[in-house]
């Protein structure tokens, strides 16, 4: 009844959200009185592998076939799925993204496993197994039993609060067999953005929407996320107008994020916006309208021209350092 | 090319979210339904694809009889048809089940999701449905261009985009740009009234019982901090919200 962790990585090491993944796993594990096995899959090295102890995990394995380098959602799924009958899991955990929902869902058809997402909360089980998700976007929570024999919980940022600790984790060699029709589709170009913080896993986010007036006068915007270490987001009109890429645009219809803090910059906080923020520890706005909806939803509210602001915050975090 | 679009009957984005029945119950009062924004992307699209290819598009429902109105709206912007499958959606498995049922009966070249639904946002109803079917699934998909029985995609990965291919047939989420929203004409209104709408009932049962609802916490009341003295904010973050 051991519960398996499928930690994604970023340039060979674990992922943040996968390493509070883990963490999750093993607060399972505790309740159960079992023990949490990670599965990584593709580059990496046993010494950015064995970091997982740190989060609880007694043990990694490791699928590094490089077949396996480029992600692919079917093959990574028969991996997973291999996995879980190797260690004879009961809970398969993950970190809601968007290669952790495909390999999920699928990894939740081949077992006939019980499937949740959003998953805001450890489980409960006084009775059976409950987890509390989220739900209608942030909006409301359910409490949802998974009534199969094996479970798969796909968690939100944020879970958990994370301890590390100092164990390590030994890691071996996991060769599951491959198959040439999980290969099927093919990746023919990638355009991805280095350098930059991955807008789904920051704890810190500086948006800012039309109120900017236009994409010229995003410097003062990524002067500030640069001086906090934030990653930049963008309202929908402002990504619909070419202003920013499609992948910053956050709310009902863009990225969902939930981090520490959440500064928005000249957005009005219509309720699709607020539908992808609103559960953010932190919500800081700053808008020249004092009617804004935005500072209802707001934790602390600035009224003033961004143009004015924004830099002025730049230079106070420079000045705080 | 026979396309199946899978659409979601879910409160509109601006509905206020209550529940009843000591919590147990979704308060359907007053509450406008829609089809999930992100359905409608795959619709159109799919709309766009018979025009260019020929081929048929039909829309699928897993829903109750509420569902309806909005099955016919997906009628009149252009599906050919449509199936509901007669059954409250309880559960994602459930729900892909259903769907997996109704697509091996035809051989369907696409299956047209939304990348997620509105209301319960798992996003794994088309990675269900393809494991299930056997076949690839892609999501968020932002761009489909179909060439000879290849299936050309740009698809959103976390801080960019991938372009990817694969042979039909794929079951894909779709977002946005991968059309424009289309809105139903007069004409388009009038012949949804009498194509063909099946209600089949469900087969095989769930794998998650949903027991209970809440609303978060309200929010506490926002600080104001003069623009004169907007540096201070960056204090209160540090000492007392602890955030940076
Ligand atoms: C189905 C549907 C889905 C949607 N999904 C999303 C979504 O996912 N995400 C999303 O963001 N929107 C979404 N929307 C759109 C949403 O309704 C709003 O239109 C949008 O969020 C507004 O963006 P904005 O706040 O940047 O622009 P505006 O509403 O135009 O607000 C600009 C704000 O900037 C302020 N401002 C102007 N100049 C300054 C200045 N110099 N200094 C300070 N403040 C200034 C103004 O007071 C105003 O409040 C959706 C809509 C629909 C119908
Ligand atoms: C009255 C009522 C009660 C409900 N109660 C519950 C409940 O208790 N628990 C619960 O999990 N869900 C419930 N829902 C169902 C919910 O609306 C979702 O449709 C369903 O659970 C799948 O959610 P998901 O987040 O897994 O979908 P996602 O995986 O996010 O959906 C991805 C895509 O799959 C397709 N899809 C999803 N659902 C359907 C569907 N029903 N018919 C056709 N295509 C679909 C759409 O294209 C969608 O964009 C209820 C719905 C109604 C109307």
């Amino acid at each position: 009844m051991s519960v398996l962790v499928f930690a994604e990585l970023d340039n060979g090491l674990i992922k943040k959200s996968s390493l509070e993944a883990i963490y999750y796993g093993s607060e399972v594990a505790k309740a159960k009185g079992s023990s949490v096995t990670v599965l990584a899959i593709g580059e990496s090295s046993n010494e950015a592998l064995a970091i997982a102890g740190k989060y609880g995990a007694t043990k990694v394995l490791w699928a590094s076939d490089a077949r396996l380098n480029i992600a692919s959602i079917q093959a990574y799924s028969s991996v997973l799925a291999e996995a879980v009958n190797a260690t004879s899991a009961e809970f398969v955990i993950l970190s809601k993204s968007s290669l952790g929902d495909a390999v999920s869902a699928r990894v939740s058809a081949k077992l006939k496993a019980s499937i949740v997402s959003n998953v805001v909360d450890l489980p409960d089980f006084s009775s059976g197994v409950t987890v509390k998700r989220s739900i209608y976007t942030g909006k409301a929570f359910a409490t949802v039993a998974l009534t199969s024999d094996k479970k798969v919980i796909a968690i939100k940022k944020n879970a958990v609060n994370v301890v590390e600790g100092d164990g390590s984790a030994s890691v071996e060699n996991f060769a599951p067999a491959l198959n040439d029709a999980d290969f099927a589709v093919k990746v023919t170009g990638t355009h991805k953005a280095s350098g930059q913080v991955s807008l789904p896993e920051a704890d810190l986010v500086v948006s800012a929407g039309r109120g900017l007036k236009g994409p010229e006068n995003w410097g003062i915007v990524e002067d500030l996320a640069n001086a906090l270490g934030a990653a930049t987001a963008c309202s929908k009109p402002v990504s619909d107008l070419d202003w920013r890429p499609h992948h910053e645009h956050v709310g009902q219809t863009g990225i969902k994020v939930s981090p520490n803090l959440y500064i928005a910059c000249g957005i009005s906080g219509a309720i699709q916006h607020l539908a992808g923020v609103n559960s953010s520890k932190v919500i800081v706005v700053i808008n020249k309208d004092p009617e804004a909806p935005f500072f209802k939803a707001a934790d602390y509210g600035i009224i003033g021209d961004v143009f004015d602001v924004l830099p002025r915050l730049t230079k106070a975090i420079q000045a705080s350092k | 090319m026979k396309i199946l679009v899978c659409i979601t009957n879910v409160p509109d984005t601006t509905a206020k979210i209550s529940f009843i029945d000591g919590d147990t119950k979704f308060n359907k009062t007053g509450v406008q339904y829609i089809c999930g924004p992100y359905d409608d992307y795959a619709l159109s699209r799919a709309v766009e694809l018979k025009e260019q290819h020929g081929g048929t598009v039909t829309v699928l429902n897993v829903g109750e009889a509420e569902s309806e109105q909005v099955i016919r709206k997906c009628l009149a912007i252009g599906a050919d048809d449509a199936i509901r499958v007669n059954t409250e959606p309880t559960d994602s498995y459930f729900v892909a089940e259903q769907i997996a049922h109704i697509a091996s009966q035809e051989n369907y070249d696409l299956i047209l999701m939304g990348r997620e639904s509105i209301d319960f946002n798992s996003g794994v109803v088309h990675g269900l449905v393809g494991e299930m079917l056997g076949i690839p699934s892609l999501s968020p998909v932002m761009k489909l261009e179909i060439d000879g029985g290849v299936a050309k995609m740009t698809r959103e990965i976390e801080g960019g985009k991938e372009d990817v291919e694969a042979s039909l047939p794929l079951v894909l989420g779709c977002q946005e740009p991968i059309a424009e929203w289309k809105i139903p004409n007069m004409r388009g209104i009038m012949s949804a009234r009498t194509k063909p709408l099946k209600v089949v009932e469900p087969v095989g049962s769930g794998l998650t019982i949903t027991e209970k609802y809440a609303l978060p916490a309200p929010k506490g009341a926002v600080k104001m901090i003069p623009a004169e003295e907007a540096e201070k904010l960056i204090d209160l973050l540090k000492n007392e919200a602890k955030v940076l």
